[in-house]
């Protein structure tokens, strides 16, 4: 393992039935630094985390988080490894039956022996970081689908963990909450030493924010560096995305038949 | 032809890696370290959730079927002038069949589908995923208290069953029909033994409250996380917990008052 990385995926091949997702995938994730993983649509961009957070297993290869191979660990092992890590869903996934204050409170009781002053505590510092602190008592049904992820970014820090892996976190958000939660991901990372991943299509704000970029397409890593780098690649794939460009050498339409035969 | 065997084959070989993927899931679900208070507390939730909150409907039923087997026990029995021996019919049919039979029918129906569905809208909506990520095993956490709770609150209810159905006969027979109350209720405490009838009844229960509520965790916890899986893992709750608990009863009917 290098000395800075925080995450090594090796060689990685993964299929959903048949479909190939990927193909020989190499990328590094760098400790203490934001990590954008971009790409387009239906490339695995979100598998690629739950690979990292061993909620996926490899066909082959090895993902390491931290230098640990995470497809050999036993479930309970396994769980220990995820208490250093937080993940932000792309739909939140809060409890629905619970409120603002127990989700993010959620965490704190079942692996802390704090007392409930000190989780009221850091429960309300933390929804004050996300701008929804006058929410803490409704409960997820009664929130738009951006302050649901607000509320679950909050619940994914409760911990302070080592590593938080983004999933979407800005779509559904209005400007003002875009630019909150872009300085959040920022300050989080540089105040606390995390490690992040953020997927985002959002792609000049993300890339606004990253360190270390990471594009897949086409089954494997196409591009993996800086983003200055990125913005000035001469990679065809690379301008093609960053340009929104229908064509090149990614793909738009899935993988079909040609259209005269489909309609004869 | 061939395909026919392929497919028979590839059937089969979907239903034995079912029932793996079943097995391993409970396993990893009742057996492993936890907090004993939060589980039990989680679990006390649980019974609340299927045992109590099914209780109306088991009373009800219970209260119809004993007043049902009342009026036809005596039409039956007066024909051979033995009307004194109602108690001792309705007692030992709720005790031995109706009372584990029906609850087990009932329960899955009314809770077993509602665990599917509630762990399936857990599933869909993330929240299961989100438990793993915060290293909390849903297996242990979701999945282990609605187990236990379903395995307690079923014999529960059907013991509630057969004690209502009882009623419901002595109501009938009784109350309407006129039968002696010093024959029914005497008759009925000579002829039910402990260990024969309400004991083996329990036993029936208990292997029911199993299978009932593992098929309905398991198809919550396995199914396609769209709504349409969900509408399916519900309805093959239902359709498969009544085929085992039918199936089980002639079974264990057989085994415990039967020569096999």
């Amino acid at each position: 393992m290098t000395a800075s990385a925080f995450v090594e995926i090796e060689d990685v091949g993964f299929r959903r039935d048949r479909r190939v997702i990927y193909d020989g995938l190499n990328a590094t994730v760098p400790r203490g630094k934001i990590t954008a993983i971009v790409g387009p649509s239906g490339t695995g961009k979100t598998t690629l985390l739950r690979l990292i957070g061993g909620q996926l297993k490899p066909e082959s290869g090895d993902v390491r988080v931290d230098g640990v191979s995470v497809q050999s660990l036993k479930r309970a092992e396994l769980f220990q490894l995820r208490k250093r890590m937080g993940m932000l869903f792309q739909s939140g996934a809060l409890f629905a039956e619970l409120s603002v204050f127990e989700n993010v409170a959620f965490p704190l009781r079942v692996h802390t022996d704090l007392d409930d002053e000190l989780i009221r505590l850091i429960v309300l510092m933390k929804l004050e970081a996300v701008g929804l602190r006058g929410a803490v008592d409704l409960v997820p049904s009664e929130l738009s689908g951006g302050m649901q992820r607000r509320v679950a970014l909050a619940r994914a820090i409760a911990l302070d963990p080592e590593m938080i892996m983004y999933d979407e976190p800005f779509a559904g958000q209005d400007p003002i909450g875009l630019g909150v939660l872009l300085s959040l991901v920022k300050q989080l990372n540089q105040a606390l030493g995390l490690t992040s991943l953020v997927v985002s299509h959002d792609l000049q704000e993300t890339l606004s924010i990253a360190d270390h970029v990471i594009m897949i397409a086409n089954n494997r890593v196409a591009f993996e560096g800086s983003p200055a780098v990125m913005q000035s690649s001469n990679d065809p794939l690379v301008q093609q995305f960053l340009h929104g460009s229908p064509d090149g050498p990614v793909r738009f339409h899935f993988p079909a038949p040609a259209l005269e035969d489909a309609l004869s | 032809m061939i395909d026919w065997i392929a497919g028979v084959g590839r059937s089969t070989l979907s239903q034995v890696s079912d029932l793996g993927r079943a097995s391993l899931m409970l396993m990893q679900a009742i057996f492993g370290r936890s907090n004993v208070g939060v589980y039990a507390r989680l679990t006390v939730d649980q019974i609340y959730a299927v045992g109590v909150l099914s209780l109306s409907i088991i009373i009800v039923s219970g209260l119809f079927i004993g007043m049902v087997l009342g009026l036809q026990g005596y039409t039956i029995l007066t024909d051979y002038g033995s009307e004194q021996a109602l108690g001792q019919m309705v007692a030992l049919s709720l005790t031995r069949e109706l009372g584990p039979v029906v609850t087990a029918l009932l329960f899955a129906g009314r809770a077993g589908s509602a665990l599917t569905a509630e762990i399936g809208l857990m599933k869909a909506t993330e929240q299961l995923a989100s438990l793993e990520m915060i290293g909390v095993d849903p297996l242990r956490r979701v999945v282990a208290p609605r187990f236990w709770a379903g395995v307690i609150s079923l014999p529960i209810l059907s013991l509630i069953f057969v004690s209502v159905g009882c009623l419901g006969g002595a109501l009938v027979g009784v109350s309407w029909l006129g039968v002696d109350s010093g024959s029914f209720w005497a008759n009925m405490q000579a002829s039910v033994d402990f260990f024969d009838d309400v004991f083996n009844g329990m036993i029936k229960s208990v292997v029911f409250a199993i299978v009932v509520t593992w098929i309905a965790v398991y198809q919550g916890y396995d199914l396609v996380p769209t709504s349409e899986g969900i509408a399916r893992a519900t309805t093959k709750t239902v359709v498969y917990a009544s085929l085992a608990v039918l199936g089980l009863d002639f079974f264990l009917t057989a085994v415990m008052f039967g020569e096999i």
